[in-house]
């Protein structure tokens, strides 16, 4: 099904940012993931889309490893990331999430001030030497989120006081404070308004000079808004992964044809 | 007629009030049920009720009624002399037990009636013929005693028979009634209905009348207290040391002292433990280890206060006294006794274990789950999730299960009555035995002390501050766990 | 597909920006280490709160089953008609008896061939001074039994007891003036002889309680009437109660100010100390309303004042529960509410009312604190109530607060009661508790 050319690391040339392969994932009994081969390029925003309950979220969650923290979680293949395998038991999965943050689908900034919700992850992960290189980590990743203006008056106050919009991009910010090369986004936009909506996709157009970002969404405009590549998704397969406007346009498969033009979902 | 009897007769015509609704409103409906407008059990149920309520109401408003009356009564036959030798109140029950000594004697064919009735201390021993059948009394009986008590006898019996009178005339009146209202047309399901409601509602203001019962019984004799022993020394008197001869000194702050210093250790104990066996379980366990662990720990709150008391008297007192008594391992010799706050604190502690863990395991589960991958999501480790994010927010509601916690072992009493010691003091040093509110109200009330004195009213005074300080606490505590989880819905 | 080339061209020419996943920095390395003490310290809190569980068991155990078996004398009383007779004339009654048997023990001894210079006073120490009044008590009831020899396993004194159950050894007997080594060397050879036997304790399990100097004969069981006609009370007026309470604040209550108070009312009830519902008791049943004092019927109402807030939290929530589905559907028949609640409801919550209502007696089962107030402690389980009005109004008390009163009593040979007491009200709630866990299990409903 994927045609995208892939080059082997050794010849040098052409390396997705991510890439897995034969990915399989069960929860319990349940084989929520079949045999997915996918490449993710680097700079670019992939979104996934395909029926509800397809495996969507529980394959952006293998991609940094979320899914540790379900018991009965079982991730089988290989998933590299710069060539390296994610899964393998030398790499440390609070490291690996820093490099790959996650913006979830409900705003969930912590019970604390908006400064303290952005330094959290640069606390944690001790980027900072000292206050004023944490003030400016904090200032920046706000601005980068677009969230600077809004708040920089209120910085102590609670996270929890600002709109929904507000929160999803605080949350935002506060992923990108750590400084990480991919953000992986399931549904961000799905508990908004369509202002604060639109606010967030013109943000996600913007990191894309700066970050691989992959981002799970039920809205097939939204996906051809913000997205370079699209993956759909269905039954726990990945039916067919392209150019987004080949995908919307063009589809190969019968089944993707269907449910962009809405026959099922 | 005696007291069972008259419910047992009471309860036979409430049946046929059943009986009576039922076959009056079938008959009115000549016998085909479907004319009626409620089912036919209903007019039954109706004319039980109707039979039994108020009859039944009477009769609960009589009882004291009656035994008040007769006390007055006779408690002024009794002349203040006599009344200022002993307490007007041990002499009644003086005149009560002879009375009652008559009745035996009458049922057991040793007196008549009339002997009873007319018997004199000057003619007969009645000490002796009382002792026959078998009720014995601590002094012989003086003329006015007797007198009094024949009185009693007289007026109970009076009392009885009216008694019997109304609770019947009542039932009848309510039969009477059911006779005139069960017919077809009548809504008996409604009235039934109407009545299980007011039922329902009485039930449910069991729960008021408790707490206004707690209080008054607490208010009254408080305040019999406080007009017999200042307010101010009692909770500003820096000694406790009541002597049942009179002159003691009653002040509280020794007791609250050691409550506050064993429900101090019992906190330091159980709430480091507990916090982290909840925060074990609930974030790191697996389903098995959870499965086991966790009711094994709430057995511990299963098993009751006296089994920790004998725990500190006779196994952790002990051990303490072998580590910090005289020749005990560290030689440190501080520990006198067995019994000390520290032997109290520390068996209460292991006693809240699971009560402060199980608390805060709702609480730390009411986090919801998107803070947690929130963070977990950022790259932090599950200890820094916990620390920095889960704590915090759970901590309001944490901060109410340590007050509850506090409550308790301020309020525990066997734990304290066997570990903590019985000499009240004013020491830092937790290895000495002091003793609490709890541990005291429990001895003053079942010493040897007249009810009417200081030492034994002091109880009450212990009781309310007790009640008052629990009752505060468990307030606020409910009232910011309550906010906690509202703001989780 | 040049736009992909092009976009995964650009990965090539960003520089890595970070080192390897797969070293591990040391940053990492040190929080990693944080996380594990962290968890070691939450793994050792549980274990710490498991471990006292077991100490505490295992201290239970070991203390109480010595309870369980007593020590006995076995001897051959020859019962001659005139020497009953003329102990039933005398004013002492039970001294004769006691020469009786002491002269019967001096028997046994030098059948047994053990040599000994005491005199027979010295001897009956070795025996319960219960042990008279206990053959007396035969032969009263059975008359047929005179001019026979009848042989009795008379109660041993408790320091022979605490002796052969290595409470007791000889050099605590030498402050003693009961016993002394000498004692101990008969009991030494009656017991190789098999005179002196241990045996299971029935008495202990269902006898009276006994006075002070008699802690070989002191039993557990008139208490355990004591808390049978008490939890009696409880059930009989909590379980309807708390269920009509629950009834109406779950199913009819309004929104108002007064359900308002009576839910604040029952969460703090739930909290109050349980020493002052023994106030309560005090004040309100017997210096007001004159019920006797150390009733079981005062203590089950005291005891039901206690429970009724437990009861109702956990009947609300298991009317709760019963899905709405179930009330429209009746109601949707033409049923009134109050049928719908009494008809459908009430019996689909009734497995969680009555766990409910189990747990709720086991716990006032263990309760101790507020019979203490209302006299229910003391040496009153003295003598089992004749009948029923008896078993509610007489005097007696309950196995909590018989456990305390030995556990005050001075001489250590009662301790071994009330760890015994304790097995046995261990006992009493884990059954309730299996009970309560099988009809959850058996009756739970997945809506
Ligand atoms: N924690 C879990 N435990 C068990 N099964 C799960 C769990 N999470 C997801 N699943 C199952 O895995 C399958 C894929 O779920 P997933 O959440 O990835 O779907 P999705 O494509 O994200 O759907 P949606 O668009 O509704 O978010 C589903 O069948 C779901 O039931
Ligand atoms: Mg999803």
């Amino acid at each position: 099904m994927n045609e995208m050319p892939v080059v082997d690391a050794e010849a040098g040339t052409l390396l997705p940012k991510i890439s897995a392969k034969k990915v399989q994932v069960f929860y319990g009994e349940t084989h929520a993931i079949k045999d997915v081969d996918l490449n993710i390029a680097d700079r670019t925003v992939t979104a996934f889309i395909g029926p509800s309950g397809c495996g969507k979220s529980t394959f952006l969650r293998c991609l940094n490893r979320m899914n540790d923290t379900i018991d009965i979680c079982r991730v089988e293949g290989d998933i590299r990331i710069d060539g390296e395998d994610i899964y393998d038991p030398k790499v440390d999965p609070v490291q690996l999430r820093a490099k790959v943050g996650m913006v979830f689908q409900k705003p969930n900034p912590f019970p604390k001030s908006i400064y303290d919700n952005i330094a959290y992850g640069p606390r944690i992960h001790g980027l900072s030497r000292s206050k004023a290189d944490l003030d400016e980590i904090v200032a920046n990743s706000l601005q980068k989120a677009g969230l600077y203006e809004e708040v920089k008056d209120r910085l102590d106050e609670p996270g929890t006081g600002l709109s929904g919009g507000q929160q999803q991009r605080l949350c935002i910010a506060r992923a990108i404070a750590v400084s990480p090369e991919v953000i992986l986004m399931d549904e961000p936009c799905s508990a908004l308004d369509p202002i604060a909506t639109a606010k967030i996709e013109e943000l996600i157009d913007e990191l894309r000079e700066n970050y691989t970002i992959v981002i799970v969404t039920h809205s097939m405009q939204q996906a051809a808004r913000v997205s370079q590549r699209t993956a759909f998704f269905h039954l726990g397969n990945l039916v067919e992964e392209g150019e987004t406007k080949e995908i919307f346009t063009n589809p190969t498969d019968r089944r993707t044809q269907d449910y962009i033009t809405g026959r099922f979902g | 007629m005696s007291l069972p009897i008259l419910v047992f007769v009471l309860l036979a015509l409430s049946v046929a009030g059943y009986v009576l609704g039922r076959g009056r409103a079938m008959a009115s409906a000549g016998g085909d049920a479907r004319k009626l407008h409620s089912l036919p059990n209903y007019y039954g149920w109706f004319g039980f009720l109707v039979a039994l309520l108020p009859a039944a109401l009477m009769l609960l408003l009589w009882l004291p009624a009656q035994s008040v009356v007769i006390d007055t009564q006779v408690s002024a036959m009794i002349s203040d002399r006599s009344a200022a030798e002993s307490s007007r109140g041990l002499v009644m029950s003086d005149v009560e037990r002879v009375a009652e000594g008559l009745d035996l004697a009458v049922d057991a064919g040793v007196l008549t009636e009339e002997q009873a009735a007319s018997i004199r201390t000057e003619f007969t021993d009645v000490r002796e013929r009382l002792g026959e059948v078998g009720v014995a009394l601590g002094s012989d009986v003086t003329s006015e005693t007797l007198q009094a008590a024949q009185r009693y006898r007289a007026l109970s019996s009076t009392g009885d028979l009216l008694r019997t009178l109304a609770v019947v005339a009542a039932a009848l009146a309510g039969l009477a009634f059911v006779y005139r209202r069960a017919a077809s047309t009548f809504r008996a399901r409604n009235a039934v209905e109407a009545v299980v409601r007011w039922i329902l509602i009485l039930a449910a203001s069991i729960a008021i009348l408790t707490t206004v019962g707690i209080i008054l019984s607490l208010i009254f004799n408080t305040v019999e207290f406080f007009s017999l022993y200042p307010a101010w020394d009692f909770f500003f008197g820096l000694t406790w040391s009541p002597s049942f001869g009179g002159g003691s000194e009653l002040g509280i702050l020794p007791l609250l002292w050691a409550t506050l210093y064993i429900s101090f250790i019992a906190l330091a104990v159980s709430v480091p433990i507990g916090l982290f066996a909840a925060i074990y379980l609930s974030e790191y366990a697996g389903p098995a280890v959870r499965a086991v662990a966790k009711p094994l720990l709430e057995v511990l709150a299963g098993i009751p206060t006296i089994v920790y008391g004998l725990f500190a008297l006779l196994t952790v007192g002990p051990l303490l006294v072998d580590i910090f008594g005289d020749g005990g391992v560290l030689g440190v010799g501080w520990m006198g006794g067995g019994t000390a706050v520290m032997t109290a604190g520390l068996v209460m502690g292991i006693m809240l274990i699971p009560f402060v863990s199980s608390l805060s395991d709702d609480i730390i589960n009411a986090v919801p789950q998107a803070m947690r991958d929130g963070s977990l999501g950022l790259g932090a480790t599950h200890s820094e999730t916990v620390k920095q994010v889960i704590l915090p927010a759970a901590l309001p509601g944490i901060v109410g299960a340590i007050l509850l916690a506090g409550s308790r072992a301020i309020g525990e009493t066997m734990i304290v009555v066997l570990g903590a010691g019985a000499a009240a003091r004013l020491s830092l040093n937790p290895f000495e035995a002091m003793t609490t509110v709890t541990a005291k109200i429990v001895s003053q009330l079942t010493g040897d002390a007249d009810f009417a004195s200081p030492e034994a009213l002091v109880a009450f005074a212990l009781g309310m501050t007790l009640f008052v300080i629990t009752l505060g606490l468990n307030v606020i505590a409910l009232y910011i766990v309550r906010k906690y989880r509202e703001q989780y819905e | 597909m040049t736009d992909t080339t092009a976009q995964t061209g650009r990965a090539v020419a960003a520089p890595a920006r970070k080192g390897s996943l797969l070293e591990v920095d040391s940053l990492t390395r040190k929080r990693n280490a944080a996380e594990a003490r962290f968890k070691m310290y939450g793994l050792s809190a549980v274990i710490v709160g498991l471990l006292f569980l077991v100490a505490l068991l295992a201290t239970i155990l070991s203390n109480g089953t010595s309870a369980f078996t007593q020590t006995f004398i076995t001897i051959p009383v020859p019962l001659e008609r005139a020497e009953i007779e003329a102990a039933e004339k005398s004013i002492v009654k039970t001294s004769k008896y006691r020469a009786i048997i002491g002269t019967a023990f001096a028997n046994v001894l030098s059948s047994a061939g053990i040599e000994t210079d005491m005199s027979a006073k010295d001897l009956d120490k070795m025996m319960s001074s219960g042990a008279a009044a206990s053959v007396r008590d035969f032969v009263l009831a059975n008359p047929a039994s005179i001019g026979t020899t009848h042989t009795f396993d008379l109660l041993a004194s408790s320091r022979v007891d605490g002796y052969l159950k290595g409470r007791v050894t000889r050099e605590d007997l030498i402050n003693d003036k009961n016993l002394d080594a000498a004692h101990l060397d008969i009991v030494d050879r009656l017991s190789a002889a098999g005179i002196v036997q241990k045996r299971f304790n029935w008495q202990f399990i269902f006898g009276a309680d006994a006075s002070d100097s008699r802690p070989e004969q002191a039993g557990i069981g008139v208490s355990m009437i004591g808390s049978f006609f008490m939890m009696l009370v409880v059930l009989v007026l909590s379980l309807p109660i708390g269920v009509a309470a629950s009834i109406y604040l779950e199913e009819f209550a309004p929104k108002n100010r007064f359900t308002d108070l009576i839910e604040v009312n029952i969460s703090n009830l739930a909290a109050v100390p349980s020493i002052v519902f023994g106030i309560l008791g005090l004040a309100a049943f017997i210096q007001f309303a004159h019920l006797p004092q150390s009733a079981p019927l005062v203590g089950g109402l005291v005891l039901t004042l206690m429970t009724l807030p437990t009861i109702i939290i956990s009947t609300r929530a298991s009317l709760k529960s019963v899905p709405p589905s179930i009330r429209n559907a009746a109601l949707g028949v033409g049923a009134s509410k109050m049928q719908s609640v009494f008809h459908h409801v009430l019996p689909l919550a009734m497995p969680g009312i009555l766990t409910g209502t189990i747990i709720g007696l086991a716990q006032a089962l263990g309760e101790t604190a507020p019979l203490l107030l209302i006299g229910m402690v003391g040496f009153i389980a003295s003598n089992v109530p004749d009948g029923v009005a008896a078993g509610f109004l007489d005097p007696n008390s309950a196995m909590p607060a018989q456990i305390y009163e030995w556990a005050k009593r001075a001489d250590p040979a009662f301790y071994e009661r009330a760890w015994g007491g304790i097995i046995i009200l261990l006992l009493f709630l884990m059954t309730m508790n299996i009970i309560a866990i099988i009809l959850r299990r058996r009756f739970e409903r997945r809506w």
